[in-house]
């Protein structure tokens, strides 16, 4: 290295109370260059950097060894000269734009905050910089949102917010813990593009925290591998990416997405069709879904008077065959999960039917609901929220069955001990409650619950998501194995292209609630043919270093940005689709 | 927001229209006859039946319901059954009193509260924390009145820095708040212990959450993230503890009203139930349920003004 480095991390060691989790860390970034540090949960990384913010928490947090700034120990700073370097010398951006603002504080007010402690700026000055600020990360009409809350802004737009404000002051390092994990593909790219961007100006070195190597290969000059608080390989991006020395490193290359390269051109033109296309696998469907809209009254103004409808989602039709799954993919808010949400009745249905067995579901008829709730199981995303803290998982496994009378006490405590095993979990823990399991076990407790059942479908709203790579990839096989066996069909509804290429048969995009492509995975992701669907897989990111720059970057839509809300007397114009190949769909843009 | 507050005055209307039925019945049921009780045990039965005749006793006891709503409906509650002044008359002319201890011994209690409750939050689990939780608990278990009287034989008998008796006339402005000084205090301990409670755990989840670490992440100096940052999320649970807990202040302060000798809305609701008199009686719970349901609608409305996200369906 010929420029002396930013930040120099010599032997740190980072322990609570008695435990130690961080063991004997080094590292050292320079001006302008990026440093991924990579791990699963666990692995002791958002704790380092949390240590460099001197944020750990108080009397119970202790680091030892030396973490020096621009050449100053930062580790035995007092906390007054520790305020002026957080925020002002290094700034830190965290993983959930969704809960990392104030909520009853205006977005302008709170990036003007670190602006007047770290540069003393008042008055006109400060709203300036704050504007000028709001503009570098694109916040369209910047003097109109600056006075409003953050409840009001997506989580993309809030992430950009936070990165205004780690970038106001012209820190030395920014530290990136997880920024994009939240975020959907397509933002998570305009957003990893925004970074390096401003990265590339201002010559700040960035610490880039996170567990996803397609992250990694696209950001990183330097990569760090950590495991249980042990730096166990690090090396350039390319060494690491080409020659990974260790197991667990090549693991974790292996777990991200790879559908580079998969995709291609179409191949013939499509053939306009006409009516609406529905296709599935086998004999006669298990769930078929017709022309479904769900819409969400918008009121507004004093009077609360009714001026708009959200259409959350518009005449969609698809088909699901035994033992099939079909991939429900789309951006957060384009109506995905509000087609599982409104199948089992927890959105309203305006229009459209539902069938399941063949038979249509009478949503006002307690016993044909009793019936679909019997076939039709869910597993939600939040492993943590969706089982009861004060319930053991054999009660939770069994009280499905229970409550629709399928088994008696015996037969179904036999069924959970049975079910348990299938899953993968001792079925001498049938007595524990949720909190004595990990993430990935409750996960798998809430696929035995919702097997009980033995169900026809079992819909799963982005079931994976919110798991680590290693464990994402057990759950998925998982679920692959119990499909044979039960010949259960999935309605899998997710935003992770990569899971949705592994597990599904067919795949549905989703765009602003409507259905915009369908088909065989292998020809929606191998031969898009909406433009929609090419920008979702041009977001994904890249598995090596050296597809840098070889993939189109996602456009970021530079036409009026699409409403759900439209005015009530809005009339969709008829979907017009054409087929590229067989059961593979396009709808043609209106 | 008009829907709402439609909405919302409507559950009022509807509030008040049953706790007058109940109101109505409740003192008809009461054992003793308001006759007797004016005019002595040795009335004669024709002085009694004139006397019912003349506060429309003897009348059904539907026709007395349909007058007694009708003329409620006017804000016209009757006369007293003791003095013959109206009642809306004797309630009013009382109503500061209690009105001035309420509001004094709000502020009071909230100036005292909130940052007790943010001092324990924050130094959880250390001295400060023990010693204000044990005050608070103290406070909880300790009745107003005991409270009251422990004050009065402290600082007005032993020390003589404030009067024994609270009459609430005083010439100047200082005299006044003298007089009012104890049994505000005495309110607004309880206030307070409330208050502390509700703040300590409300700061202690809010600590906890993203926006404070980013606050801290911004270099914002250990005040700014407590008192700016922190306390502004903690206001809504603050807030429905002090319009639950205003309804409770005026209840509590009857005894303290009592113990220091004060005018206001307790000492007459003692002389309308010592005195038997229905319809000053029924005024005053209906005034007490009147401002019970503003206190209430004033909370929610405030909500909206703490909390940008909230909205008025």
């Amino acid at each position: 290295m010929n420029k002396s480095p930013v930040i120099s991390v010599r032997n740190l060691s980072i322990s609570f109370g008695r435990t130690t989790v961080v063991h004997d860390l080094n590292f050292d970034i320079a001006p302008g260059s990026t440093l991924a540090l990579v791990g699963e949960s666990g692995s002791g990384k958002s704790v380092t950097s949390l240590a460099i913010m001197g944020l750990l928490p108080e009397r119970i947090g202790r680091a030892k060894g030396s973490i020096a700034l621009e050449g100053r120990e930062l580790l035995t700073l007092s906390e007054p000269s520790m305020q002026k370097v957080r925020g002002g010398r290094v700034s830190m951006i965290f993983q959930e734009p969704m809960t990392s603002l104030n909520p009853v504080q205006r977005v302008g007010d709170q990036l003007a905050e670190v602006i007047r402690i770290h540069k003393g700026l008042r008055g006109a000055a400060l709203k300036e910089a704050v504007l000028d600020m709001l503009r570098k990360v694109r916040i369209p009409d910047p003097e109109v949102r600056m006075h409003q809350y953050p409840h009001t802004f997506s989580g993309g737009m809030r992430q950009r917010v936070m990165i205004a404000m780690a970038l106001a002051c012209n820190p030395a390092l920014i530290i990136a813990d997880e920024p994009t994990t939240a975020l959907d593909v397509t933002v998570q790219a305009q957003t990893l593009a925004l970074l390096k961007d401003l990265q590339r100006e201002t010559q700040t070195a960035v610490l880039f925290i996170t567990h996803d190597m397609g992250v990694v290969a696209e950001v990183a000059d330097n990569v760090l591998v950590m495991r249980r608080g042990r730096e166990i390989e690090s090396g350039t991006v390319h060494e690491v990416f080409s020659a990974p020395k260790d197991a667990y490193t090549r693991s974790l290359i292996e777990a991200a997405p790879s559908l580079v390269g998969k995709f291609a051109e179409t191949r013939t033109p499509p053939q306009p069709v006409q009516g609406v296309p529905v296709s599935y696998a086998g004999d006669a469907p298990v769930l078929e879904v017709n022309d479904l809209t769900v819409r969400f009254p918008v009121r507004s103004g004093f009077f609360g008077r009714l001026t708009g409808m959200v259409h959350a989602v518009e005449h969609a039709s698809f088909a699901i065959g035994k033992g099939e799954t079909l991939g429900l993919v789309g951006e957060s808010g384009s109506g995905k999960s509000t087609i599982g949400k409104a199948i089992i009745n927890l959105a309203p249905i305006d229009s459209g039917e539902v069938r399941v067995s063949g038979q249509r579901v009478d949503y006002g008829d307690p016993q044909s609901l009793a019936r679909m709730r019997r076939d039709v199981q869910m597993i939600f995303q939040d492993p943590f929220g969706s089982l009861d803290t004060r319930q053991t998982i054999g009660s939770a496994i069994m009280e499905p069955m229970l409550v629709h009378g399928l088994a008696k006490r015996a037969e179904a405590f036999e069924k959970m001990q049975w079910l348990m095993e299938r899953v993968g979990l001792d079925p001498a823990r049938a007595t524990s409650l949720p909190h004595e399991f990990s993430g990935g076990q409750r996960q798998r407790i809430c696929i035995a619950r919702a097997l009980a059942m033995s169900p026809k479908l079992i819909i799963a709203d982005e079931a994976v998501s919110a798991l680590d790579v290693a464990i994402k990839g057990q759950i998925i096989d998982l679920m692959i194995d119990l499909q044979k066996e039960f010949d259960v069909s999935y309605l899998f509804i997710s935003h992770d292209m990569a899971a949705v290429e592994r597990i599904c048969d067919r795949v549905a995009v989703m765009y602003f609630g409507e259905i915009v492509e369908i088909g065989k995975t292998e020809d929606v992701i191998g031969h898009p043919g909406h433009d929609y669907t090419r920008r979702l897989l041009s977001a994904i990111p890249i598995t090596h270093p050296d597809q840098r720059g070889k993939r189109p970057l996602p456009s970021v839509d530079l036409t009026k940005p699409r409403s759900p809300i439209k005015p009530l007397e809005y009339r969709a114009p008829p979907p017009s689709w054409s087929m590229a190949s067989e059961g593979h769909f396009i709808r043609s843009a209106s | 927001m008009l829907p709402f507050l439609i909405k919302r005055l409507g559950f009022a209307a509807l509030t008040l229209f049953c706790v007058l039925t109940l109101v109505f019945l409740i003192v008809r049921i009461l054992p003793g006859d308001p006759a007797l009780v004016i005019l002595g045990d040795q009335a004669s039965p024709a002085s009694i039946a004139a006397l019912h005749k003349r506060l429309g006793l003897d009348q059904p006891v539907l026709v007395q319901y349909g007058q007694f709503l009708l003329q409620a409906v006017q804000g016209n509650l009757g006369n007293s059954m003791v003095t013959g002044r109206p009642v809306s008359e004797e309630i009013l002319a009382v109503l500061p009193y209690t009105m001035e201890l309420t509001i004094a011994a709000l502020i009071l209690g909230v100036l005292l509260g909130v940052p007790a409750g943010v001092w324990a939050a924050v130094k959880r689990n250390r001295l400060p924390d023990y010693v204000l939780r044990f005050i608070s608990l103290l406070g909880l278990s300790l009745p107003a009145f005991v409270a009251a009287i422990i004050l009065l034989m402290v600082f007005a008998i032993q020390l003589r820095w404030f009067p024994v008796i609270s009459a609430g006339t005083g010439e100047t402005i200082a005299d006044r708040l003298r007089q009012m000084a104890l049994p505000t205090i005495a309110l607004a301990l309880i206030m307070m212990t409330y208050i502390t409670r509700v703040t300590r755990s409300a700061m202690l989840e809010v600590l906890s959450q993203d926006f404070v670490r980013t606050a801290r992440a911004k270099g914002a100096s250990p005040a700014t993230v407590v008192w700016k940052h922190a306390l502004g999320n903690c206001l809504i649970p603050i807030t429905t503890v002090v319009g639950l807990y205003l309804g409770i202040l005026i209840g509590n302060s009857v005894l303290t009203e009592i113990v220091f000798s004060r005018p206001g809305l307790g000492k007459l609701i003692l002389t309308a139930l010592t005195q038997r008199d229905y319809t000053l009686l029924q005024g005053m719970i209906v005034v007490y349920t009147l401002m019970v349901v503003v206190v209430n609608l004033l909370t929610d409305l405030t909500y909206g003004i703490l909390d940008p996200r909230v909205q008025y369906k």
